[in-house]
């Protein structure tokens, strides 16, 4: 009887995706707070990342020579 | 190039970056004090196992949740203007700031995101002693997490442990452990951190006053309150202490910034302590913009004692910053300017000799690694900026340092009387006559955070116009990028923050209006 109920007991993987489903089902407030921190990912990464945060340096030179080189002129450059 | 910067891109760079990290902070002093006080909490459950505290610990955790969720990933913005709107600024720190802001990163997902989950949903499906493990690990690695910014900070306003490589321009990190264990990155650690604590302390002791008020879960209301006292109590004299150890800091590395705290302008021995005062306009005619006070309380000799240990050391004023001081072996503005041209020159010849002259490249870049050149002139290396300009703009702005710093200071003395008092009605069970100071407790969550926010603005507005002490003025760091896109994105932000608020307080409130709930996630 032990011996089965030891073999029927779910291993870890199922165990942890149970633990996290069943959290997430039974949620209250929390739904809805997941539901802002989505909205807010999105509004973060898929907006201001894409069409407004480009890396500047990244975006314009091909080489770290190149930035080095951007970088010095425009510091010294007074 | 930089004579030619359109200053309100440097301002409207400043404005966005000091709109997004003021934001992010409404958020993570509650998160580092919260967390705590919740683990503390907890404790006392398993330790008891009254189903009381277990009730207790979860409400509280409900509302842990609801600031967490908001403020969650607000401060990766911040990284995202690192790399777009100060460019210079980025490549120039190299992995001075790569290597914190990475094992940040590293620690907030392991620590935090994996435990907070056990935290939340791990109720009645782990171990007592496995969930109290998590939440300690959720409180811990909060404040760790804060720890590798705040050194990334430290490192801004007292540059060590590096390398200044000029055939790249970037900051090498020579030794974490200076960079790490600076004087100045361990005081505003435990400065900030133990801020976030009071601030904690005193939003449970508001919310609890509030349920007294309207009569209302009143056990758990009164217990709260002593837990949140005690930590408060010792969080708030500590405070103090790192306050102090933060202000010699301060003293040292940014004098400017320290008679600017002051408004002192003409540097003195037994230099008193201004407990509180009034500053009028600007002197005119006066060059550097010197304001007389309208009134002031001051202590004399403790201004002196805090910086020396000593009531009879000389503090420099701003003016002997700016005019130099021999007897006191203070440097002028003027030599340092003349000293940071001197390197400026140095890493604007490497560049155009590179390739043509291999002797006098080779002679320049050894300077470079000469540590008394580098003491005496690349230390001073964002002087030369400042050559040819007004003096004034060496100065950070008086009247916000001032205000900012006394400020905070007050309302830190107000916070310490807020928890000793609740402390001693809380043990003797006296609260509930004691309406007038329910009140008083409820308003004091808004000063907590008025206060927490000085303190930043102390910090980052009393070091203008450094964003590197000494190595790299604010408007040498912007990216050349187009006012009109920070524009843009300023108010872009601005709508979405003012949402987010919006959304948590109305959340927040409502859960508060509730009260605890068994079983609520």
């Amino acid at each position: 009887m032990r011996q089965e109920m030891e073999t029927k007991k779910p291993n870890l993987a199922v165990r942890i995706f149970r633990f996290y489903y069943d959290g997430f089902r039974s949620m209250t407030v929390g739904r809805k707070l997941w539901l802002i921190i989505l909205i807010k990912l999105f509004i973060m990464f898929a907006v201001f990342r894409l069409f407004f945060f480009r890396d500047f340096l990244e975006e314009r030179f091909d080489t770290d020579e190149q930035k080095s080189d951007y970088v010095i002129e425009t510091l010294t450059n007074f | 190039m930089i004579e030619n910067l359109d200053m309100s891109l440097v301002d409207w760079s400043r404005g966005q970056f000091a709109l997004t990290a003021m934001f992010h902070w409404l958020f993570v002093p509650l998160t580092l004090g919260l967390s705590f006080i919740l683990a503390f909490m907890e404790t006392i459950y398993v330790k008891t196992g009254d189903e009381f505290w277990k009730r207790t610990t979860k409400f509280w955790m409900t509302i842990f949740g609801i600031n967490f969720a908001i403020g969650v990933a607000t401060g990766i913005i911040l990284e995202f203007e690192f790399g777009t709107n100060w460019s210079n600024y980025s490549w120039f720190v190299g992995d001075i700031f790569g290597a914190p802001l990475a094992i940040e990163g590293i620690m907030a997902f392991f620590l935090e995101s994996t435990f907070i989950a056990v935290m939340f949903f791990g109720w009645n499906k782990v171990g007592k002693k496995f969930h109290l493990l998590s939440t300690w690990l959720v409180a811990i690695g909060a404040n760790l997490s804060a720890l590798w910014i705040l050194v990334a900070n430290a490192w801004m306003q007292n540059p060590v442990g590096m390398f200044f490589n000029p055939e790249t321009a970037r900051n090498e990190m020579v030794n974490f452990w200076e960079v790490l264990f600076s004087q100045s990155a361990v005081n505003k650690f435990l400065h900030t951190i133990s801020s976030g604590f009071v601030l904690g302390a005193l939003v449970v002791i508001g919310i609890s006053s509030w349920y007294l008020l309207k009569r209302r879960e009143q056990l758990m209301a009164k217990r709260s309150m002593i837990v949140a006292s005690v930590f408060g109590l010792l969080s708030g004299l500590f405070l103090i202490f790192t306050g102090d150890s933060s202000a010699r800091d301060i003293a040292r590395d940014q004098p400017m910034k320290f008679a600017a705290m002051e408004a002192l302008y003409e540097g003195k021995t037994r230099a008193p302590l201004v407990l509180a005062g009034a500053l009028r306009g600007e002197e005119a005619g006066s060059g550097l913009g010197e304001r007389e006070f309208l009134f002031r309380i001051e202590v004399p000799g403790v201004l002196s004692y805090m910086v020396h240990l000593d009531p009879a050391g000389f503090v420099p004023g701003i003016l002997d910053l700016v005019r130099g001081n021999e007897e006191h072996g203070v440097l002028s503005l003027e030599e340092k300017i003349s000293r940071g041209t001197v390197a400026m020159e140095a890493l604007r010849e490497l560049k155009d000799i590179r390739d043509t002259d291999s002797e006098r490249y080779s002679e320049l870049l050894a300077r470079f690694s000469d540590e008394e050149w580098v003491e005496n002139h690349f230390r001073y290396f964002g002087y030369g900026y400042f050559r040819g300009k007004d003096p004034a703009t060496v100065i950070p702005h008086v009247p916000i340092a001032f205000y900012s710093f006394h400020l905070m200071v007050f309302l830190g003395g107000f916070f310490v009387l807020v928890f000793l008092a609740t402390l001693y009605w809380g043990i003797r069970d006296q609260m509930d006559n004691k309406r007038w100071f329910l009140r008083i407790a409820l308003w004091t969550i808004p000063l907590a955070y008025i206060a927490s926010q000085a303190g930043w603005v102390l910090s980052e507005m009393g070091r203008q116009p450094w964003v590197i002490q000494d190595l790299m003025p604010t408007f040498a760091a912007v990216s050349r990028i187009d006012t009109e896109t920070v524009q843009i994105t300023f108010w872009l932000f601005a709508v979405t923050f003012t949402a987010l608020l919006i959304a948590e307080l109305s959340i927040m409130f409502k859960q508060v209006k509730s009260g605890p709930k068994e079983g609520e996630k």
